[in-house]
């Protein structure tokens, strides 16, 4: 709001907006329900905690951070009955902003649930570590429904402040702290590159306002400051998201970091960043992204799978494993805007599905002081936890990208859009770092069911919650596998919607549009 | 039950009926007894509700007949769309009946993790029989795709020795042969919006795909690299010894009879059926390559120290003139080839099986361990010299009808081609009567062999079957031949007299 004000007298637009000045509508705050509820229930944590001894504040906290996130899923299907934008055309609710919003909550109630058992066998303080989480989620929702670059700026922090905390959140381990610390310092980096994008975007259109830009740049003489400011916000999303070549830090902090919330940030924030790149790149039609997009794809895909060839640890083998679908990811950004949008909104959802499920189970192997994450100790895991073992095959099998898996018709719309796009290169490198990576995915299948187990390794029961968020996850990417119409009709039906030609009236209709 | 309202629904009941049975076995007890006669009962009923197909399959038409069309995904175009012709009936058949007999095999063989065992056995079935009957290109690298990880598993998990090398080795070769395909099929859907092979293929023959000329030969390549490892073709066979080798009894039945003909099968339906003219100008060194593969195959069996690794190597032999017969595009030819895939699946499974019999007693393949077996054990020498004459193309056995029609067929291509293809029918009964010499003749070589137990019951249930099937079908090679002949005119050789009637045209 302040920001809107600062800028306000630079811009004869806006002006007039601000002269028929509206206090917001209730349908204003109905479009930021989500957020409002993750929020409230963020701060009832954080009074309830004290309150609470140690040992009983594990079980009434998570359950209310769950609560919280199950609230926030029914008041998203609330929020969508509200589209327009909201607060002076900073949020808009549309089909987009509705799916990354579902997206990232349902991420955060999966990491929550996984998070239970661990906390507790970690003895780790339950109050600051929901709290954090639903405090990164509302700045996910809030990243994916913003069109204003500068609101975009502080979603961003809000997520990534509370990510940086949560790296570090074994405290008593050193390479916790490293990956928080390393976390902390790159991702500020970054995120000035991503700032400076923006104050530069301001001033070749003179808008931060995304539909503004697009007019802008739709206009025809695109100025060479808006090639500047593509690159930049690239670089800071592109690390965000990890995509070589601003993927160094990802295998370190995903090391460190607990393993639920590798799981989470893995995902959600990937998954708001991609909601941001898409609106950057696509909505607003940014100058010159193709062969930036080209490039870093190309080289997420080939330095993640070769980095992955040679991990020893499961949790770094995944982080490489995750750089390498930035890049497959990023292959559907260089495709024709439409086809590639539905395309990457799939992508996004599939691979939620299977990485936090593949992290909710390496939480649950890690065990105390997160002992037990080299591919060794996965070895006869097949014989001591036959389910444990069968549903990470399942994981590690859509992540390869098999059939009856989401990870396959991921990878296959993602390879479909390149394809209708004429991509062939990317198409080609596509397949053959796919190729790469069942290689390393298949050496942990290898182990867990064609060696004989070490004895130390101790087979402990899964919890109720943690078993809650394994099938949860094993059905959502059981159902992208064989019933993948209906995700996917939505996501191209809120593509069409993002990169249509119409964005003139609908910036115009403002704080005005009403409820249905 | 009112037979033609089956109709529509009987492939999918036989196709899922086994990954049915698998998912059930999930919810009985490890109590192994119960989880294998539950997964024979299933497979038994897969095999019966099988023989529903032949029965009711209008043969003289050799169009495709049970076919069900129904839309699975809107966007993309993806359909559910299942059929068989005369060609894929009997290798849907050839699968049901293994399976049982896969089940009897491994009765006793398999000791730990059964549940597990018995539940991938079934669930690839269900995949093996999905990519015989899927008539939509997506759908087909759907179960395509969905045999790799039940078969690597069985190989990996239950094998022997080096397992895990040969387990990996064969999920590697395949699934980046398969990727190739994957391409060429998406390419295919970019420029006719269909996944649909009937719609695909009409729309390649009457001309109105863009830009199909120059693809072609590449679109023909990337189904055909994916086909090749399968079949296995010289010189993408290296994966299939080890696999052969490592893998369970069970294992080594399906892949030697009903895997490797996935790869020839997809080359007769897909390669030779969507890209005719590419397949016409590729024929002289495809069939180089299968006679390469026959003699080297056939060859390299000569010298092998281990039964099965022998039979192995047979396997390349055998699928050498699968691929000559396709490739020579001649009645004769394409009829011998699809008569060998299944003589092949029936003779080389039945050569597994006996193989993992004498495993179970003396856990070992080397040919050098064994000899004068036929004294301790006269049955199994029986059906063993049975199987092998059936391999061998004796005739009035199976291998004998397939094998003599690839010959001819060959021969009016290009009669060097048959010349030398026949000097493999020579090789293969040298390797296999020499083995089987070796280890039946002559004086009981080995003390402990004396005491080998001769064929039980449940085994003789597993090899009867294997016999009279040899038999039959050495003897009454037509009730197969009538519905196998119109569907290859029709799908396979009429493009070509079009074709010629283009050329000459012009």
């Amino acid at each position: 709001m302040t920001m809107m004000l600062a800028f306000s007298h630079l811009l004869p637009g806006l002006l007039a907006q601000a002269q028929t000045f509206q206090a917001p509508q209730l349908a204003d705050y109905m479009r930021i329900l989500p957020e409002l509820v993750l929020s409230l229930f963020g701060m009832l944590i954080m009074v309830v905690d004290p309150l609470l001894d140690e040992e009983s504040s594990h079980q009434s906290l998570g359950t209310i951070a769950f609560i919280g996130t199950l609230t926030a899923l029914a008041s998203t299907i609330w929020m969508a009955r509200y589209p327009g934008t909201a607060f002076y055309n900073m949020v808009r609710v549309e089909g987009f902003s509705v799916f990354f919003h579902f997206l990232v909550i349902a991420i955060a109630a999966v990491a929550i649930l996984s998070s239970f058992e661990y906390l507790k066998v970690q003895r780790i303080r339950a109050g600051e570590y929901y709290g954090l989480i639903l405090f990164c989620t509302v700045g996910m929702c809030l990243m994916s429904s913003a069109i204003e670059l500068v609101l975009i700026f502080i979603a961003l922090e809000i997520s990534s402040i509370s990510t940086y905390v949560l790296a570090g959140f074994r405290r008593r381990d050193a390479a916790s702290s490293e990956s928080s610390l390393k976390y902390f310092l790159l991702g500020s980096f970054a995120t000035a590159f991503f700032l400076y994008g923006v104050a530069l975007t301001f001033g070749a259109t003179g808008s931060t306002n995304i539909d503004a830009i697009r007019q802008v740049l739709r206009s025809g003489n695109v100025p060479v400051l808006a090639y500047v400011a593509t690159a930049l916000m690239f670089v800071g999303l592109g690390f965000k998201v990890s995509s070589a070549p601003f993927h160094i830090w990802a295998p370190d902090v995903y090391e460190g970091a607990p393993a639920p919330v590798v799981g989470l940030m893995s995902t959600g924030p990937k998954a708001a960043a991609f909601a941001v790149l898409l609106r950057v790149m696509f909505e607003a039609n940014a100058p010159g992204r193709f062969w930036l997009i080209w490039v870093s794809a190309a080289l997420s895909m080939t330095l993640g799978n070769l980095g992955a060839l040679l991990q020893g640890n499961v949790k770094r083998l995944l982080a490489y494993s995750s750089i390498a679908h930035a890049g497959y990811l990023l292959v559907a950004f260089a495709a024709q805007p439409e086809l590639g949008t539905s395309a990457a909104m799939f992508y996004t959802a599939a691979y939620a599905a299977m990485n936090v499920g593949a992290f909710a189970v390496v939480s649950h192997v890690a065990n105390a002081g997160e002992k037990y994450v080299t591919l060794e100790d996965y070895a006869g895991l097949g014989r001591r936890s036959p389910v444990l073992a069968a549903t990470f095959t399942f994981f590690l099998m859509s992540l390869i990208g098999i059939p009856i898996t989401g990870g396959f018709f991921a990878k296959f719309y993602v390879l479909t859009a390149a394809l209708n796009s004429n991509l062939v290169g990317l198409a080609i490198l596509l397949v053959l770092n796919s190729a790469v990576g069942a290689y390393y995915y298949l050496r942990i299948i290898v182990m867990m069911y064609m060696r004989e187990p070490r004895g130390e390794v101790p087979v402990t029961p899964v919890s109720v919650a943690a078993g809650l968020a394994i099938a949860v996850c094993v059905l959502l990417t059981l159902y992208l596998g064989v019933l993948p119409g209906r995700v996917l009709d939505y996501a191209a039906h809120s593509a069409s919607q993002l990169v249509s030609d119409t964005a003139a009236p609908r910036a115009s209709s403002g704080a005005a549009a009403t409820a249905q | 039950m009112n037979m033609e309202s089956l109709s529509p629904i009987i492939l999918s009941l036989v196709t899922f009926i086994p990954a049915a049975g698998g998912l059930l076995i999930l919810l009985i007890p490890r109590r192994d007894r119960d989880i294998k006669l539950f997964a024979l009962v299933i497979s038994i009923l897969a095999f019966v509700a099988s023989l529903h197909l032949p029965v009711h399959l209008h043969r003289e038409l050799g169009a495709f007949k049970f076919e069900i069309d129904k839309i699975w995904i809107a966007t993309p175009n993806i359909h559910y769309h299942m059929g068989i012709d005369g060609i894929s009936v009997w290798l849907v058949v050839l699968t049901t009946f293994l399976t049982p007999l896969c089940v009897l095999v491994s009765w006793t063989s398999i000791h730990e993790r059964v549940k597990e065992f018995f539940i991938l056995l079934l669930i690839l079935e269900t995949a093996l029989i999905g990519v015989f009957t899927s008539l939509d290109l997506f759908l087909f690298y759907f179960f395509w795709e969905a045999t790799l990880i039940p078969m690597a598993l069985l190989i990996g998990m239950y094998g022997h020795g080096r397992r895990v090398y040969a387990a990996v080795k064969y999920f590697l070769f395949t699934i980046i042969g398969s990727m190739f395909m994957l391409a060429a099929i998406l390419w295919l859907y970019a420029k006719t919006g269909s996944f649909d092979f009937v719609v695909i293929q009409n729309a390649i023959r009457s001309g109105s795909v863009s830009g199909f000329e120059n693809a072609s030969l590449w679109l023909f390549l990337g189904f055909f690299i994916a086909f090749a490892v399968k079949v296995p073709l010289f010189p993408l066979h290296t994966w299939l010894p080890d696999a052969h080798v490592e893998a369970p009894t069970a294992g080594s039945v399906l892949l030697a009879g009903v895997l490797l003909k996935m790869g020839t099968y997809g080359l007769l339906r897909f390669d030779v059926g969507l890209f005719p003219e590419q397949a016409h100008r590729n024929a002289p060194w495809i069939m180089v390559l299968a006679l390469i593969g026959i003699i080297y195959g056939a060859l390299v069996s000569l010298v092998q120290p281990n039964m099965k690794k022998l039979i192995a190597y047979s396997s390349v032999s055998h699928l050498g003139f699968v691929v000559l017969g396709i490739f020579s595009f001649t009645t004769a030819g394409l009829n011998g080839a699809v008569f060998v895939m299944l003589a092949h699946g029936v003779a080389t499974g039945g050569l597994f099986m006996l193989c993992g019999i004498l495993y179970e007693r003396r856990h070992t393949y080397e040919i050098s361990e064994f000899g004068g077996l036929a004294t301790p054990m006269p049955k199994y020498a029986t059906f063993f010299l049975v199987t092998v004459l059936a391999s061998v193309g004796l005739p009035l056995l199976n291998g004998f009808i397939g094998e003599f029609l690839v010959l001819s067929g060959a021969f009016q291509a290009r009669p060097i081609y048959g010349i030398l293809a026949a000097t493999g029918v020579i090789w293969s009964a040298c390797y296999l009567l020499w083995m089987y010499q070796r280890v039946f003749f002559g004086k009981v070589a080995h003390e402990v062999n004396n005491a080998l137990p001769d064929l039980n019951l449940r085994e003789k249930a597993a090899l009867w079957p294997i016999a009279v099937a040899a038999l039959v079908m050495g003897v009454a090679p037509l009730v197969w031949l009538s519905a196998i002949d119109p569907a290859v005119q029709r799908y396979a050789l009429a493009p070509f007299t079009q074709l010629a009637g283009k050329v000459v045209g012009q």
